[in-house]
């Protein structure tokens, strides 16, 4: 377990007259260790530092509104091993602060905010997508800043829609992600009135570096003609084979190619380049999505502390789910919270590896209160009973 | 009879007022130039990278342009549009305002966090300031004693007494403040928040807020008005606000903070200028990549003049 205490130095003194009283703010961060199932290619290893790296740049932008206003940020950071227990490092970590964000799968996300330590502890999830955190499984202690698969599954289907790509068909892995993100594909598809015309499991054991060209073809053969093939490989396993070897020569979207995601490293408008150089400065790699979620909850306490100049659970979560709070993540407009679920309402970008497709919602998707809630569960959809 | 009167008297008049719109196309690096009288693009010059603040000297002999992708500020001789030489500016200068002094540039550094003020006489930097995360609206008092800073991250006006070259005050404002400006003879201070969707008005006394101003654009969400740049007519009654990607511009009531009508232009409405008697006002649409002539008087879009991709800044110079 590796254990860091990172004070965001004040540099210079408290500049200006508007210093307000000293608040002191501590966030835990907590890595939890997951397995990952081998890949077919090695192409694009993990960073070690992923997530964390997005809370640090969080940091500083704290740091740096904070020296203005008396106000100090520091970050407890535990980074677990194969092997160590995630619920006592985070009882651990209760004990030191009552702020936490958490890059973990569900059921350890759960354990954890279900522990006693956590009742009046406030956690963000910065990592896991699941639908039913949002759902069933939401926790009145836990916000959501990473978008859910919903979310990302939605805007791709209001680009279906919108480019008029009706007829679908979709292949999906084995693993328990492809799996979730196929389930929330096809209610995404239903919620916007497409269906798939086919569907097939990629179950494939042979190295596909050596064989793609020979067998996709065969493969998507049997799917005979469509607009567009979905692709549900959430691990990012088999889908970089399949594009430009299928027997149609048509789009491939979902997982690989045509993409939804919290962030990537091609938004460069609304302000974006800024955040983009200041990460790959401080920490000399792409912002992931994964980074861009622990950054946003690093802002998010930053920002309602800013506003409300305190730093306690019960005043910070108010003003967290109030119609008052505002956070500018880069993504053209205000991000606020979800007050049926918790989740971090924002555009989601629709993006190829080299540049952005477009932004959802798409003009003409349109909704009662506000466009951003076309996309993942709406109040009515969540039966989250946990913020009332 | 009365109608060849008002003709000649049009005549006379006009060549007063002949002069030039300089838009930055950060795109493009160039800078386009408009003619006030005929309203097309009669020059193109090129610039250093990714162009974006455009302002010139007092007495219009020299404009600087902020390189930002090229970290330097250039001056460049508006006569022939050579470069004569570049300012040191910090890195990534994206904004910046000129000292009544003349003298005295005040730059906001984005990726830096700094503010830089360098002389531009003898081309060295004078100070550097420590304000919030992206900086980006300047803005200096009528007398020269304050200099403004808003940061965009950090959310704040940050207040530099331009005697000690220190910040004196930093005050909060929604989210990712664009532009600052001084008003009623530097007694007031306005700041546009891009993403909380207002404008803020400060009391440059004792820097407390007397004001905001909201903005609601029929049949656009709240969420995509978004006020950036800004400019007051002659009597300083009414100021236009360019809001964004809700590609209008607002006609505010200076004196009531008032909305009082809203103007069509092109797409994603940035910066702005007016010609000399300010009876015409120049937008830069960065999406459309066009600018958009407004009628002052009228408060109607006129004309569209297609420049470079993604038309940032506008300054005004006067040729007669």
């Amino acid at each position: 377990m590796g254990r860091n205490l990172l004070i965001a130095t004040v540099i210079g003194a408290c500049v200006g007259s508007t210093a307000q009283s000293d608040v002191a703010l501590n966030i835990g961060y907590l890595s939890v260790f997951e397995p990952q199932p081998p890949t077919l290619s090695n192409l694009d290893p993990e960073p070690a530092d992923i997530g964390l790296a997005g809370a640090l740049t969080g940091l500083s932008d704290n740091a740096t509104t904070g020296r203005f206003l008396g106000h100090t940020y520091t970050l407890t950071d535990v980074i677990l091993q194969e092997g160590d227990d995630p619920l006592a490092a985070a009882a651990d970590l209760f004990a030191e602060t009552r702020f936490l964000i958490v890059d973990a799968p569900a059921e350890t996300l759960l354990a954890i905010a279900d522990l006693p330590q956590a009742q009046d502890a406030l956690l963000f999830n910065a990592t896991a997508g699941d639908v039913d955190l949002r759902r069933d499984g939401c926790r009145a202690n836990v916000l959501h800043t990473v978008t859910s698969d919903a979310m990302r599954t939605d805007a791709l289907a209001q680009i279906f829609v919108k480019r008029r790509w009706d007829d679908l068909v979709m292949i999906t892995g084995t693993h328990p992600q492809d799996v979730a993100y196929a389930d929330a594909m096809r209610a995404s598809l239903t919620k916007f009135g497409l269906a798939l015309s086919g569907e097939k499991t990629w179950a494939f054991d042979a190295d596909m570096r050596r064989a793609a060209a020979q067998e996709v073809p065969l493969f998507t053969q049997e799917l005979g003609d469509y607009d567009v093939l979905v692709v549900a490989d959430e691990l990012h396993d088999f889908g970089r084979y399949i594009l430009y070897n299928t027997w149609q020569a048509r789009p491939v979207a979902g997982s690989e190619g045509l993409t939804a995601v919290t962030w990537s490293p091609v938004i460069e408008q609304w302000g974006a380049a800024q955040l983009q150089s200041r990460f790959e400065e401080a920490h000399s790699r792409d912002m992931t999505s994964q980074d861009y979620a622990a950054w946003a909850a690093m802002r998010t306490l930053g920002e309602a502390v800013t506003r409300t100049d305190a730093a306690d659970v019960q005043t910070l979560r108010d003003y967290i789910l109030s119609d008052d709070f505002e956070l500018a993540g880069f993504k053209g407009r205000p991000l606020t919270y979800r007050d049926w679920n918790g989740q971090l309402r924002q555009p989601i970008a629709i993006a190829h590896p080299r540049a952005l497709v477009a932004q959802a919602p798409l003009e003409g998707f349109l909704h009662q209160t506000n466009e951003l809630d076309t996309l993942g569960l709406d109040r009515p959809e969540s039966n989250c009973e946990a913020f009332e | 009879m009365i109608r060849t009167a008002t003709l000649i008297c049009g005549l006379l008049v006009s060549p007063v007022w002949a002069g030039e719109i300089w838009v930055t196309n950060e795109k493009d690096d160039t800078v386009s130039i408009i003619s006030t009288e005929t309203l097309e693009v009669i020059q193109t010059y090129p610039t250093g990278e990714r162009p974006r603040g455009i302002t010139f000297s007092k007495d219009y002999s020299v404009v600087y342009i902020c390189a930002s992708d090229s970290d330097a500020v250039q001056v460049m001789d508006p006569n022939t549009g050579e470069i004569l030489h570049d300012l040191p500016s910090g890195e990534d200068p994206e904004q910046f305002v000129l000292h009544p002094n003349d003298r005295h540039l005040y730059i906001a550094n984005e990726d830096d966090a700094i503010t830089t003020v360098v002389d531009t006489e003898t081309r060295r930097v004078i100070a550097q300031i420590d304000v919030g995360v992206e900086p980006e609206g300047m803005a200096v008092s009528p007398d020269g004693k304050i200099a403004i800073t808003t940061s965009e991250t950090t959310n704040m006006a940050h207040w530099i007494d331009t005697e000690t070259q220190e910040l004196f005050a930093n005050t909060l404002v929604d989210s990712r403040p664009r532009h600052a400006e001084f008003v009623a003879e530097g007694t007031q201070l306005w700041v546009s928040s891009e993403i909380g969707g207002t404008i803020t008005i400060f009391d440059v006394a004792d820097q407390s807020e007397i004001g905001k101003i909201d903005f609601e654009v029929q049949g656009v969400h709240p969420d995509r008005v978004q006020p950036v740049g800004f400019e007051f007519t002659a009597d300083e009654k009414t100021a236009f606000v360019a809001l964004g990607p809700s590609n209008h511009v607002a006609v505010v009531n200076a004196e009531t903070f008032e909305v009082e009508d809203y103007i069509l232009v092109g797409r994603r409405v940035w910066h702005m200028d007016f010609n000399g008697d300010k009876t015409q006002l120049f937008t830069t649409n960065g999406v459309s990549g066009d600018v958009t002539v407004i009628d002052v008087a009228s408060r109607t879009a006129v004309k569209t003049i297609k420049v470079g991709r993604f038309p940032w800044g506008a300054a005004y110079r006067p040729t007669e």
